[in-house]
């Protein structure tokens, strides 16, 4: 259990610009499936959630989004710290989140555990948030896919191995599927379910 | 000559000033205050808090005020205001039981516990236009019993019997929807459908109604009851374990009986319709009562037949914001859009004429 | 009374504005699929822009620079209006120039200028639903986007060409986002659809009225439904530009007098605007410029 002072510091000083900065970043990065987008703004959740990870949930979590935590993460002061700053509520069931979060090094379930959104309303599904120890130096995979001109090597360091083999599945049921936003420090990248990858 | 239309904003900020004078009228009257807006033109008023969902008498008036008496635009004003304010949280459901009613009637029974109350309504009244009314003659106190009596709901009294369906059962742990807050979605799930009713337009829900009447969709109806009155809004305060009351609001409440020989499913037995709107409006509320109960088909295995059984037609098109905001902009300019039909009308005619001369070059050629 | 009536930064309250933000991430990253969305009551009516004036004020910052259009002209009075609103709510600058613009919000026009990376552009929809004419039903459109049932829009557009010889949709012309989903453009005409394909710009419909965001993202494939032996044609003029001689761009026709005579111009206002100070010139822009003198002289 973190501290009371963990719980209640650390979100945005000014809500409502920080909220659009780091919108526009994730909106950016989303359009644009490979790039780094650096947020301009911090947030300093506690441990072990990441800064920017922090940021994306003061961002786009609230009353209306069903939050899953990793097991590091639901046992830290950080259900707490989500909680009283975005007013979502943890739930444990994975398919019942909007958003999941997971800190460096956390393993990774298969995608197909969470929603993956229906044939009808393929939007229903949950997006991912999961902080790496790098946005680069990591496998070079090519992108391929929506936001991309021709192709882009993204190469995220601390992905577990089987990231490839869950991607491609996510990929193959399309147009439903989990998100991915990778974030390490104070970047972020995403990977909307439409992105192609492969070993370079 | 031609001279590119330049200066829309001079142009806007003329016509508003125009409106401002137009609104105004002539100065040498005074002019209407809110309150006597609140309290003159009180059905006025109720409407524009029911359709637009926002229970507050005096921005009802001075939105009406505004809109120069043009009820919708009054309506549009109060939910764009409405939209911005923050959710506190949702009340405790209204108990209408223990609703203080001023109008209570019934029509299926002579007469029932708490009596027939008939309220200030329009009702017997001739519509014979009142010359007293030009001036300002006094007006009588009226003639009450003691304000405001509790009276038992009539469909009680038959649900007593077992003779009608249950009271809006829904599946245990249902939060009710709210449709400002959620996309919609198909089929809707009665709780939404009614709050949509509930803002819905008068006039649409008026003529709907009328047409289950007229054979397109019956719902063979009684009002089992309508009353009108003040009943408490209690919000519940997690902090406190119990709800506090935040005053009390007037609504008007319509339980329709309606005949249903049974199905497969169910004994026969009568069906319910079901409308609640703020304020003091019968007509709102027993159109809603019987558009509901059309509308609930898939529950008693019935065919839609008619539009007022059809929700997608109906929710679809009940909302006078939506409606008259997508009607209007058909003045917007289209004038991009007009110029692509222009030119294919022009290629479709020029084709058209081509063909014509071409079938008269062959008849003639065929008579040489 | 007034101390109640104060609005949050470019209006919305921070709710609408994440639970819109969340639409338009999965807009991205489904392109062409419509996103349900909880649309709010704006000061503005259904059908005027509310989609998508709520679609701007969420993405908006403080470093923005917003242009807004309706038929291609930025002193259109819709234009002019839905402008003002966001200067009024967000403080935010505003030009008309296209190039300085970072969020363009539009109706019925894509500008002429290629845009670029880093540029927004927002279309205001009034039928999001590109089957909505050949099945009114929502819940029996959905099926047809969930299966990927396309034919009935393919009969549809043969029906034209077997009745009139060539497909007569002129405007609102359905386009195929990334080989999946069937997706309406907005009511701009067919001239513009090529600039949708592969743009380097991001862009986000809105529709306020029905409820839907939706989007294409740079580098997306956008192709108009056609035919083999009917290929896809955007109109063409016979005129260039009477004010700047611009060709292959979109005109408007303008009525001179009550005899028929009639000039075509560019309805991109800022495009035109900028190719005569630029040096170009039209037919009648030495005549129209003489013309205005005169009621001064």
């Amino acid at each position: 259990m973190g501290t009371q002072s963990q719980i209640y510091a650390g979100a945005f000083a000014d809500p409502v610009f920080a909220a659009q900065s780091v919108f526009r970043t994730l909106m950016d990065s989303f359009a644009r499936p490979g790039t780094i987008g650096r947020l301009s703004t911090q947030s300093s959740p506690p441990s072990p959630l990441g800064n920017a990870s922090g940021a994306v949930a003061l961002t786009l979590c609230d009353q209306d989004t069903a939050v899953w935590l990793s097991p590091a993460l639901a046992k830290s002061a950080v259900s707490q710290w989500i909680a009283f700053h975005t007013g979502a509520c943890v739930t444990e069931a994975k398919d019942e989140a909007r958003f999941a979060f997971f800190e460096k090094g956390a393993a990774v379930p298969g995608f197909d555990q969470f929603a993956l959104g229906t044939q009808e309303y393929p939007d229903r599904s949950t997006t991912l948030v999961v902080e790496v120890e790098a946005l680069t130096g990591g496998q070079p995979l090519v992108a391929r896919g929506p936001g991309i001109k021709t192709e882009i090597v993204v190469a995220p360091k601390g992905l577990p191995d089987v990231f490839l083999d869950f991607w491609t599945a996510n990929r193959a049921i399309f147009p439903r599927g989990i998100d991915l936003v990778l974030t390490a420090e104070d970047s972020v990248l995403c990977l909307p379910r439409t992105t192609k990858l492969e070993r370079e | 000559m031609y001279v590119a239309v330049k200066g829309g904003e001079a142009a806007i900020a003329n016509a508003h000033r125009l409106l401002a004078d137009r609104r105004r009228g002539d100065r040498s009257l005074p002019s209407i205050t809110i309150e006597q807006v609140v309290e003159q033109l009180g059905l006025a008023v109720d409407r524009i808090m029911a359709e637009a969902s926002v229970y507050d008498r005096s921005l009802a008036a001075l939105a009406v005020r505004q809109a120069r008496g043009d009820m919708i635009e009054a309506i549009f004003i109060l939910r764009a205001y409405r939209t911005t304010l923050p959710r506190f949280g949702y009340s405790e459901p209204i108990d209408t039981a223990g609703m203080l009613v001023e109008r209570r009637v019934s029509a299926t029974y002579k007469d029932l516990p708490g009596g027939q109350l008939l309220g200030p309504t329009f009702d017997y009244t001739h519509r014979l236009l009142d010359p007293s009314l030009i001036g300002d003659e006094p007006v009588a106190a009226p003639a009450m019993k003691e304000p405001g009596e509790q009276a038992m709901r009539v469909s009680d009294i038959l649900d007593g019997e077992g003779l009608i369906e249950g009271d809006g059962q829904m599946p245990g742990g249902h939060v009710a929807g709210d449709l400002t807050r959620e996309p919609m979605e198909f089929p809707m799930p009665r709780d939404l459908r009614l709050q949509a009713l509930a803002r819905g337009d008068e006039g649409f829900l008026l003529a709907l109604a009328y047409s289950t009447q007229r054979g397109y969709g019956r719902t063979h109806p009684f009002v089992g009851e309508v009353r009108i009155g003040e009943v408490e809004v209690e919000l519940d305060l997690p902090e406190l374990g119990f709800a506090v009351s935040l005053g009390t609001i007037r609504v008007t409440e319509c339980q329709m009986v309606n005949q249903f020989k049974g199905s497969a499913k169910q004994p026969p037995q009568f069906t319910r319709g079901y409308g609640l709107v703020f304020g003091q409006s019968e007509r709102k509320a027993m159109s809603m009562s019987l558009v509901d109960r059309a509308l609930r088909t898939d529950e008693f295995s019935e065919d839609i037949v008619a539009p007022a059984q059809d929700q997608e037609f109906v929710i679809s098109h009940a909302d006078n914001v939506q409606a008259t905001g997508f009607v209007e902009h058909l003045k917007l300019p289209h004038y991009v859009d007009f110029q692509a039909e222009l030119d294919l009308v022009r290629r479709m005619r020029r084709d058209h004429e081509a063909a014509r001369a071409g079938q008269a070059n062959g008849m003639k050629e065929a008579a040489e | 009374m007034n101390d109640l009536a104060t609005y949050n930064f470019a209006y919305l309250d921070e709710q609408t504005k994440r639970m819109i933000r969340r639409a338009i991430l999965k807009a991205i990253a489904i392109p062409g699929y419509q996103v349900p969305f909880a649309s709010r009551e704006m000061p503005m009516p259904y059908g005027w822009g509310t989609g998508g004036v709520q679609v701007t004020a969420s993405i908006l910052g403080p470093d923005d620079v917003l242009k807004v259009i309706d038929q291609g002209a930025d002193d259109t009075t819709n234009a002019v209006s839905i402008r003002a609103f966001f200067q009024k709510v967000a403080n935010v600058a505003v030009t008309t120039k296209t190039v300085e613009a970072t969020i363009i919000q539009t109706r019925h026009r894509i500008p002429e200028e290629p845009l670029k990376e880093g540029q927004t552009l927002v279309y205001q929809v009034p039928i999001p639903e590109p089957l909505r004419f050949l099945e009114p039903r929502e819940t029996e459109t959905r099926k047809m986007h969930a299966l990927e049932e396309y034919g009935l829009m393919h009969v549809k557009l043969y029906e034209d060409i077997s009745r009139n010889g060539h497909i007569a949709t002129t405007y609102a012309y359905p386009v195929k986002v990334e080989g999946r989903y069937v997706m309406d453009p907005s009511p701009t005409p067919k001239f513009d659809n090529p600039k949708m394909h592969m743009s380097e710009a991001l862009q986000l419909f809105g529709a306020g009225r029905e409820k839907r965001i939706y989007a294409v993202p740079p580098f997306t494939e956008v192709v108009s439904l056609d035919f083999e032996d009917h290929p896809f044609e955007i109109q063409t003029f016979e005129k260039p530009c009477a004010l700047c001689g611009a060709e292959n761009v979109y005109l408007d026709e303008v009525v001179l007098d009550d005899r028929g005579g009639r000039m075509f111009v560019c309805s991109d206002t800022d495009h035109c605007e900028d190719r005569r100070a630029h040096g170009h010139a039209g037919s009648m822009l030495a005549s129209t410029q003489h013309q205005r003198k005169e009621p001064a002289e």
